[in-house]
């Protein structure tokens, strides 16, 4: 096998290949947990007993107790869905109704090559040095096939759907590229590697890019179409939105594409934030150096470190889903235009001058910053956790 | 799934495909998210904590009928809403189950009435009947179980047996009794004067066959006046026992 084949093709190719197969184990995965997780958050016990019956012929009695219950829903909903009939409404406009699903898939599986899982070389599938632009351009590519379902099914709904999905996204592209900038220019690199190195010598960027971070948090929200910015699929408003008139594998495909780029924000965002594989500060501590000293295990310890930062992020998302109600139309475009966008910019300015301050006068500006950022922490959980008076409720009627 | 169904003489592996198919569609059984009267509180009751039906993965309630397996029909029928009914159920995808809950769904409950359809198995042939008025969650969660035990029992692959489309097929050619609303009479009409697909789905003619099963008792009243409920109706026979619905 001729050197570069192995290099370029063969060896991106198998790692692309574990790397979508783990992601869509977590995807599959993460549908039981979410309902699970919900029905833990609500004082419910939620999906428990599909496949216990399996479970309890293979395993010795002594182990039942600790697996979960209901594993097996994971494999029952598929296979559901494959088994169900596939819908063509006669009125829709065939061609694009059957695009509608697979396009926002293609991006969002496409993304998985550009994510690096870990240290290079290895649990890196291609190293691009302008990665992080890649990534941005094709994940807002996924709303066209939204769009493109919510009008071909030729249904009111579902065209209320697209139409409001597209003005969400493009609403909340700006805030979300916006966010990133403050970051671009402390650690200045589109490459996401050099990111994570960067947050491993000095500082998670959290804490110098706290607004930042928060606005990315939201915005990939927005962008995912969840909870509180769930306006497309609007169950109380538009039926199902987008995706109406979709049965079978067909809306199957929708929501695989959405929790895709679910874990796709994540991973962004704990590589651009969180520090990604490493678990260091100001080059102490599990950074890149010290992971690939340690060879095999190195590299699939810090794996693990950042797929259990992304799965964090995951289980945000269902936390936000169980917390907050639905935003009015009105309301979220105001977030998004007149507080999101405005706080990205200040965050930007803020952080030129003072980087620009730090080259002049020769200090570290994003030293400054994170003790700004960890400051405004600070404050929040003093408000938080502060010792206040005991609330008297009103006593109940019962008890009166 | 046209290809494969109900094609292939019972063996080994047809069993094991068909065991292994309707367990995942029983396991996964997603209602469609609309209720008609009081009997749809007693419907939501049965999400609430104390009687938890995302036990059995049913908790997902959709809100179009295009992504649901189940229709709870929760509560009196009304001539006015009948339509509304057949349609939502012509809108569901193969394969599709329906639960008449409480005595108003089952034969009209204490409304006999010129505008009260009596019993929603005059429009869409039902699974499952659940009585009482309103019945309790837990009588709901028995009738879900007991769906459950009949989707088990079902041919998907296999020949014979009760087979999906023929239970099916039966009702919805069958002659609609001459008690429906003006409404649905009209809509009668117009089919019968245009031969255009209900709400838009092709769908094949498919013949009439007589029920193999017509000896089997049927206990709800109201059944017994439909010839073409093929599938005996199950009602409940005694309380549901605790320890099937506790955790």
């Amino acid at each position: 096998m001729p050197e570069p084949l192995m290099r370029y093709l063969i060896w991106p190719l198998v790692k692309f290949l574990v790397a979508f197969l783990i992601v869509q184990v977590i995807v599959a995965a993460m549908n039981y947990i979410e309902r699970r997780l919900l029905g833990l958050m609500q004082a419910r016990l939620g999906p428990n007993r599909v496949g216990n019956e399996v479970f309890e012929k293979i395993t010795p009695r002594s182990l039942h107790r600790f697996i979960p219950g209901g594993l097996l829903q994971i494999i029952a909903d598929p296979i559901k869905f494959i088994l169900k009939e596939d819908i063509v409404p006669s009125s829709s406009e065939k061609v694009a109704y059957f695009l509608g699903p697979m396009l926002p898939l293609i991006p969002a599986f496409l993304v998985f090559c550009l994510i690096p899982y870990g240290p290079p070389p290895t649990f890196v599938v291609t190293h691009v040095n302008v990665g992080l632009l890649l990534i941005l351009a094709l994940t807002s590519t996924g709303v066209y096939g939204i769009i493109l379902g919510g009008w071909a099914s030729n249904n009111k709904y579902s065209l209320m759907g697209g139409l409001r999905s597209a003005a969400q996204m493009v609403s909340y592209e700006v805030p979300f590229g916006l966010s990133i900038v403050g970051v671009l220019m402390l650690c200045g690199s589109f490459d996401l590697v050099r990111i994570i190195n960067y947050q491993a010598d000095h500082i998670w960027n959290l804490f110098p890019q706290l607004i930042a971070a928060f606005i990315f948090l939201v915005a990939m929200n927005a962008e995912n179409n969840r909870t509180p910015f769930d306006l497309p699929e609007a169950e109380s408003e538009l039926v199902a939105g987008y995706h109406t008139e979709y049965s079978a594998m067909k809306f199957a495909f929708f929501m695989l594409a959405e929790y895709s780029s679910m874990i796709v924000n994540c991973c962004l965002m704990v590589s651009l934030f969180f520090g990604g594989w490493t678990l260091a500060i100001n080059g102490y501590g599990l950074t890149t150096g010290v992971l690939r000293g340690w060879g095999l295990a190195g590299g699939i310890l810090g794996a693990v470190i950042f797929i259990s930062k992304v799965m964090l992020f995951m289980l945000m998302y269902i936390w936000f889903r169980a917390t907050f109600p639905r935003f009015r139309f009105d309301q979220l475009m105001d977030l998004g235009w007149k507080w999101m966008i405005p706080l990205a910019l200040a965050n930007i300015a803020v952080t030129a001058v003072v980087v620009l301050l730090g080259l002049q006068f020769n200090f570290q500006g994003e030293v400054v910053l994170s003790i700004a950022g960890a400051a405004i922490i600070a404050f929040t959980l003093f408000l938080l956790l502060r010792p206040r008076a005991k609330v008297i409720h009103a006593r109940r009627v019962s008890e009166a | 799934m046209g290809l494969i169904e109900n094609r292939f003489d019972p063996n080994v592996l047809t069993t094991s495909v068909d065991k292994f198919f309707n367990w995942a569609r029983k396991s996964s059984l997603w209602p469609m998210q609309f209720g008609l009267a009081c009997c749809a509180i007693e419907m939501m009751a049965v999400l609430d904590p104390r009687h938890d039906m995302a036990r059995f993965g049913a908790e997902v309630f959709r809100a179009t009928p295009r992504q649901a397996d189940l229709m709870i029909v929760s509560g009196t029928v009304t001539e006015k809403m009948a339509p509304i009914v057949r349609r939502l159920w012509d809108q569901m995808p193969d394969p599709k189950w329906v639960i008449a809950m409480g005595s108003c769904a089952t034969c009209g409950g204490p409304y006999d009435t010129y505008a009260v359809t009596q019993g929603v198995d005059r429009l869409i042939p039902v699974d499952v009947y659940i009585p009482g008025c309103p019945p309790r969650p837990e009588a709901l969660i028995w009738g879900l179980m007991e769906l459950q035990k009949k989707i088990e029992k079902m041919h998907v692959i296999r020949k014979g047996g009760e087979s999906y489309d023929f239970a099916r097929a039966a009702v919805r050619d069958s002659i609609r009794p001459v008690h429906e609303g003006p409404a649905l009479r009209a809509e009668q009409a117009k089919a019968q004067l245009k031969q255009a697909p209900i709400s838009g789905i092709k769908r094949t003619p498919i013949e009439e066959k007589k029920p193999k099963a017509a000896a089997a008792p049927v206990a709800t009243p109201a059944a017994s006046d439909v010839p073409s409920a093929s599938e005996p109706a199950t009602t409940l026979s005694e309380t549901p026992e605790a320890d099937e619905i506790e955790n």
